[in-house]
């Protein structure tokens, strides 16, 4: 309890402005932290729907174990909205503390959900001894998540942009815009699809097409109440009622999820992909699950961007524990070990200038992989709309193709 | 040894099944006789205290002196014989007997062996009793009752199964160590031929005499 | 002593299914005080009829629970009525058996990958019968009219239908009224259906009502065959009780509600339809028809569906494991151009700890439920119908109407999240099948045989030790084999009552679903299948090496 009173202040001083002695104050209460961690076992829950991501949060651990003697158990999750529906349950019962969530891989819409319900411990960020490597003006995603500010409420880990993937040995000139792709699936029927909304990706993907066809994005940015909802979708339902009988199976039915989307393409069902992990296909290669002759590319006027988070429910059991795994990720070692395409390919969320030399050459030496672009080859990252925007169109998906009649 | 039965009457729905008094000297087999479903199964049940529901019973089962009419079948010291052996099937020959034994009993192996060469099975201690002939195996469940040391014997059709030729023999075998032993001996059969090797009064669940067809 | 065991054992069938059920009712009108739902109102029913999918997933709910539970019914009945008596019915029963240990999970994941325009029969064939060179464009799995959730379900329900006939027959006088019909002239095949089937069918009752109701709320299965434009209302209860929108989960709880209600009526339905069908079927019995010219193609079409649900099972599991050592396989290849183990290697440190919990888990949730059984029948061994009608009560009642509010429940009593409690809710399914499995042999069994102990003055305890425990031996440990697969293959209760910290392997391989890896979610169905069945094997082996030699416990 003591060392909880400690990191409250030490976290409170943190968020206030940085002055030298808060610092001193602030390398204090982490080691106390570091301290109180120590022994403690952290109940990661994150999807568990990857072995790629599995492996590597595996190995997250075993370092975690050796440099600060904290445990990580990885609990696999079918939805990260178990893990959030978990702490509901808790605080519904009172539990509020020793929970059994102790943090969350999370993001958009169960990341506002979570926070603006008061389930989240924070603003925990800058208390972080990694946080000052974090680069937070080349990727904004990171301060704000879906235009929900983070207020240093989720440590971020990695970052996404969504990318196609293609098969050149069948597709060797791939749709580079909205209206392209249109005029390809009209030439080309059943050789694409996306994921069923409200899926994350299938969602993302309708957002995607909004920002294409509309003349003016930035009205995305603010809640879809204060828009003429109706009138800024139009263009959106005419391109999918346009699109769909010439969707994979005449859009009767769609892939649960990006890692069913991406069977497709490795089935040769269809002929275009997506990912929000600009590496997916270069790791996917490297196992064996995609030929190697699969690209990636993105849209000449860019595709959605987000950051993926690192949140600890309010009633955490073993705070310090999940507080020291935040901290880990960012390390440099581990962050570029998830870049590494030949075990996750995810895009870093520090800046390579405020690394050590040592560290730099770290990020220097890694082979992208053949399928994945060069970073001034990913095109312009787009910020996410409104999580309102999500929400409406992916209700308004269910209730327009996704029920059949 | 005496089994005495006084005034023994079981009803079920208000029907009367049975309604007997007797008495069974040491030695000497009762005969209960009668055609299937007129009460012989319900009258040994009755007297090893298995009458299952639905039945009503008054009167006194008295064994040696003591009244054991209120008693559970373990307590009853009555040993019975079925029409099948019911050799317990995984155990074998030697462990149904031991199974028979008390277990206070000291030299049970020594026991055991008597008791298989009085039926002419000397050395079948560790056969599987589903390897041996019906006689055997009636044979087995007869010496298994009688070395649970038992005060009274209830026979419920135990020859019906075997041969003709077999069956002559088993039941001489069967009363012959009875009456050596001075057992009181309850016969429930419908074979009148039973009746007449057992020797005994015959009579049906009513304690009516029953006359036995001339040999 | 033993009423109490049969006390304590209502009480853990009971129990759960009641305060879970009340937990579900209380937000389906709108009362949760931790979402801010304080006073009662129809806003969840409201927003539940405005779903736009509704009439939809009804229907789905509604169509494939008749259709699965109509067709593994007759199939069942096909295969006993041609096979029954006949070389081959003792082989067939005994491939059979092991079928019910199979994760329904596992058996949709091998279908599946089977019928898939991209899966294993599609590659067979091509491209040298069918000219494709890549997966056709037909829609086969997910197919909006659910067909391939049926097939689903019905190559899991037929072994499960065909095992309950097998344990009724000798209750039904089958050989010799079999014989009286073929001596009167009668087709055996249709012979069976005239004479026997009524009074199997009465014996089985129970057990096809637990079909009926599963085949109209299950889960997993409908996540992987079933339609998704609507899915059936169990997927959509189960996708509203986890969304991120808190508000939603009112609106799943009146889901859970009208999920009931629906097995309620489907039940009262299927109730009134036996009535009508027993009608039609006397008539039919009686007008004289004797069906011989009919009996051989009936035995065809019997032994094609027998080898039907064998070979989808078989081949569907064969198709798991070699894609669990596939290294790339494109279509369309038959075999994978490269094996490896690469994935059972990436997958190895984690799957010791979870087949450990599992198997810790599934072994305390049955030897408890065994007590509990034994316990039940010593006290009752012919259980009243409303008894009876509570042991099948957590298997009629749909898990997604009555497992949130449980584990709600252990929440409020900080009983989740471990082992133990994990063990307990699987008891509350687990108990149903050991005593349906362990009744009937228990009924059996030879009275005599404890008369004859008592007799030699063993007291009730050995009796029940020395005597009847060891002569059904084989039947309990088939009670142990069925109780330990059950357990093995719960979904929900482990999720939600485990509060993930309390993981099985189903709960790993259905979370591992959703990536669509096939590698995969190979490695782990084969473990997830392979773990039931060791215990199978077990089961089969023990007694077989106990009483080697001793003839007489072969059978029973």
């Amino acid at each position: 309890m003591r060392r909880l009173l400690a990191l409250t202040a030490a976290l409170t001083l943190a968020t206030a402005d940085q002055t030298a002695q808060a610092q001193a104050q602030d390398g204090l209460a982490w080691d106390s932290v570091v301290a109180a961690a120590r022994g403690q076992t952290v109940y990661w829950h994150a999807w568990g729907g990857d072995p790629r991501i599995n492996a590597f949060i595996a190995s997250v651990g075993q370092d975690l174990q050796a440099r600060h003697g904290v445990t990580l158990e990885h609990v696999r999750l079918a939805d990260t909205a178990d893990a959030v529906t978990r702490v509901i349950a808790e605080r519904q019962a009172g539990r509020d503390s020793g929970g059994a969530v102790d943090a969350i891989w999370i993001n958009g819409a169960n990341f506002a959900a979570m926070k603006d319900q008061g389930l989240l411990f924070g603003p925990f960020t800058q208390a972080l001894p990694n946080w000052p490597l974090v680069d937070t003006t080349a990727n904004p995603a990171i301060l704000v998540d879906f235009t929900q500010p983070v207020e240093g409420y989720g440590s971020p880990w990695a970052m996404f942009q969504m990318v196609y993937e293609h098969d050149t040995a069948v597709l060797p000139e791939p749709p580079r815009s909205i209206d392209a792709l249109r005029a390809w699936i009209a030439d080309n029927p059943g050789r694409f699809t996306y994921p069923q909304p409200p899926d994350f990706l299938g969602t993302s993907f309708l957002k995607q097409v909004l920002h294409g066809v509309l003349d003016d994005p930035s009205m995305l940015m603010r809640p879809a109440e204060d828009a003429d909802y109706d009138a800024v979708t139009a263009p959106l339902w005419t391109f999918l009622d346009e699109i769909t009988p010439n969707l994979w199976r005449q859009g009767r039915a769609y892939p649960a999820n990006e890692p069913a989307l991406g069977q497709l393409l490795a089935d040769g069902e269809v002929d275009i992909a997506f990912s929000f992990n600009p590496g997916r296909a270069s790791a996917a290669i490297a196992a064996g699950e995609l030929p190697d002759t699969v690209r990636t590319f993105v849209f000449d006027d860019g595709t959605l961007a987000n950051a993926s988070f690192l949140a600890i429910p309010y009633n955490a059991a073993n705070r310090e524990g999940a507080l020291v795994l935040a901290n880990l990720i960012l390390d440099p070692a581990i962050q570029a070990r998830a870049q590494d395409p030949a075990i996750l390919g995810f895009q870093t969320v520090l800046g390579l200038d405020r690394l050590s030399d040592a560290d730099r050459a770290r990020f220097r030496a890694l082979d992208l992989g053949i399928a994945t672009l060069a970073p001034d080859a990913m095109g312009m990252g787009l910020d996410e709309p409104h999580p309102s925007w999500m929400t409406r169109i992916a209700e308004d998906w269910v209730a327009r193709y996704g029920t059949a009649p | 040894m005496t089994l005495i039965v006084d005034d023994l009457t079981i009803t079920r729905a208000g029907q009367p099944m049975v309604a007997l008094s007797c008495r069974v000297a040491p030695g000497e087999v009762l005969t209960v006789m009668g055609p299937s479903g007129s009460g012989k199964s319900t009258l040994l049940a009755a007297l090893v205290g298995a009458l299952p529901g639905g039945f009503r019973m008054a009167g006194r089962v008295l064994l040696n002196g003591r009244d054991i009419t209120g008693l559970p079948t373990h307590a009853r010291r009555l040993g019975i014989l079925f029409q099948d052996d019911i050799l317990f099937p995984h155990l074998s020959v030697g462990g149904n007997l031991g199974f028979g034994l008390p277990a206070r009993v000291p030299e049970r192996d020594r026991l055991i062996a008597e008791a298989l060469e009085d039926a002419d099975l000397a050395g079948m201690e560790r056969r599987d009793p589903a390897s041996l002939s019906g006689g055997q195996r009636a044979r087995v469940a007869l010496m298994r009752t009688l070395l649970s040391g038992p005060d009274a014997l209830l026979l419920d059709e135990p020859f019906a199964r075997l041969d003709s030729a077999l069956r002559a023999r088993m039941r001489a075998f069967v009363f012959e160590r009875a009456r050596r032993r001075g057992l009181p001996v309850v016969l429930v059969t419908h074979d009148s031929a039973d009746a007449v090797a057992a020797g005994g009064p015959v009579i049906d669940v009513q304690g009516r005499p029953v006359a036995l067809p001339s040999p | 002593m033993a009423r109490l065991g049969l006390l304590a054992a209502l009480t853990v069938l009971g129990l759960p299914v009641l305060a879970g059920l009340a937990g579900v009712i209380g937000p389906a009108f709108g009362y949760l005080p931790a979402l801010g739902g304080q006073a009662f109102s129809l806003e969840p029913w409201r927003g539940l009829l405005a779903w736009p999918g509704l009439a939809g997933a009804v229907r789905l709910s509604v169509v494939t629970g008749f259709l699965a539970t109509l067709i593994a019914l007759g199939l069942t009945f096909l295969i006993v009525a041609a096979w029954q008596g006949r070389p081959g019915f003792a082989w067939l029963t005994r491939v059979l058996a092991p079928m019910l240990a199979l994760p329904h999970a596992a058996a949709a994941f091998g279908l599946a990958f089977l019928i898939a325009p991209s899966g294993w029969i599609a590659r067979g064939l091509s491209p040298w019968a069918t000219g494709w060179d890549r997966p056709p464009d037909l829609l086969i799995v997910n197919d909006p009219l659910g067909l391939a959730l049926v097939a689903g379900l019905v190559v899991k329900e037929v072994p499960f239908l065909l095992l309950m006939t097998l344990a009724a027959l000798p209750q039904t006088d089958s050989h010799r009224s079999l014989l009286v019909a073929q001596s009167l002239g009668y087709g055996r095949t249709v012979g069976w259906l005239k004479v026997v089937a009524p009074r199997v069918y009465a014996q089985i009752r129970l057990p096809v009502y637990a079909v009926l109701a599963y085949a109209m709320s299950v889960v997993d299965v409908a996540v992987i065959l079933g339609p998704t434009r609507p899915p059936t209302l169990a997927v959509q209860i189960l996708d509203w009780t986890t969304d991120p929108d808190l508000s939603l989960r009112f609106q799943a709880a009146a889901g859970s509600v009208l999920q009931l209600g629906l097995v309620v009526a489907a039940l009262g339905v299927w109730r009134a339809g036996e009535g009508l069908v027993g009608g039609l079927w006397t008539r039919w019995a009686t007008r004289g028809a004797r069906g011989v010219v009919a009996d051989p193609a009936l035995r065809r079409l019997a032994t094609g569906a027998a080898g039907a649900v064998g070979l989808a099972v078989g081949l569907g599991l064969a198709g798991l494991f070699l894609w669990s050592v596939a290294g790339l396989w494109r279509f369309p290849a038959a075999w994978p151009e490269v094996l490896t183990l690469r994935t059972w290697a990436g997958e190895v440190v984690a799957l010791g700890p979870v087949t450990g919990q599992t198997a810790l888990i599934a072994l305390g949730a049955t030897v408890a439920a065994l007590v509990l059984a034994v316990a039940a029948l010593q006290a009752r061994p012919d259980p009243g119908r409303w008894v009876l009608a509570l042991i099948y009560l957590p298997l009629v009642v749909p898990q997604i109407a009555f497992v949130p509010g449980l584990a709600s429940l252990a929440l409020v009593l900080g009983l989740d999240g471990t082992a133990v409690s994990v063990a307990l809710a699987h008891l509350v399914f687990v108990l149903p099948y050991v005593v349906l499995v362990l009744a009937e042999p228990w009924r059996a069994w030879d009275h005599r045989a404890g008369l004859a102990a008592a007799a030699l003055g063993a007291r009730p305890a050995r009796v029940l030790w020395a005597v009847r425990l060891p002569m059904l031996f084989r039947a309990l440990l088939a009670a142990v084999a069925v109780g330990f697969a059950t357990s093995v293959a719960q979904y929900l209760p482990t999720l939600l009552i485990g509060a993930g910290r309390v993981g099985t392997i189903t709960t790993e391989a259905v979370a591992l679903a959703s990536s669509s890896n096939r590698r995969l979610i190979g490695v782990w169905a084969v473990v997830q299948m392979a773990l039931p069945l060791a215990m199978f094997a077990l089961c089969l082996l023990l007694p077989a090496l106990l009483f080697r030699n001793r003839q007489g416990m072969r059978t029973g």
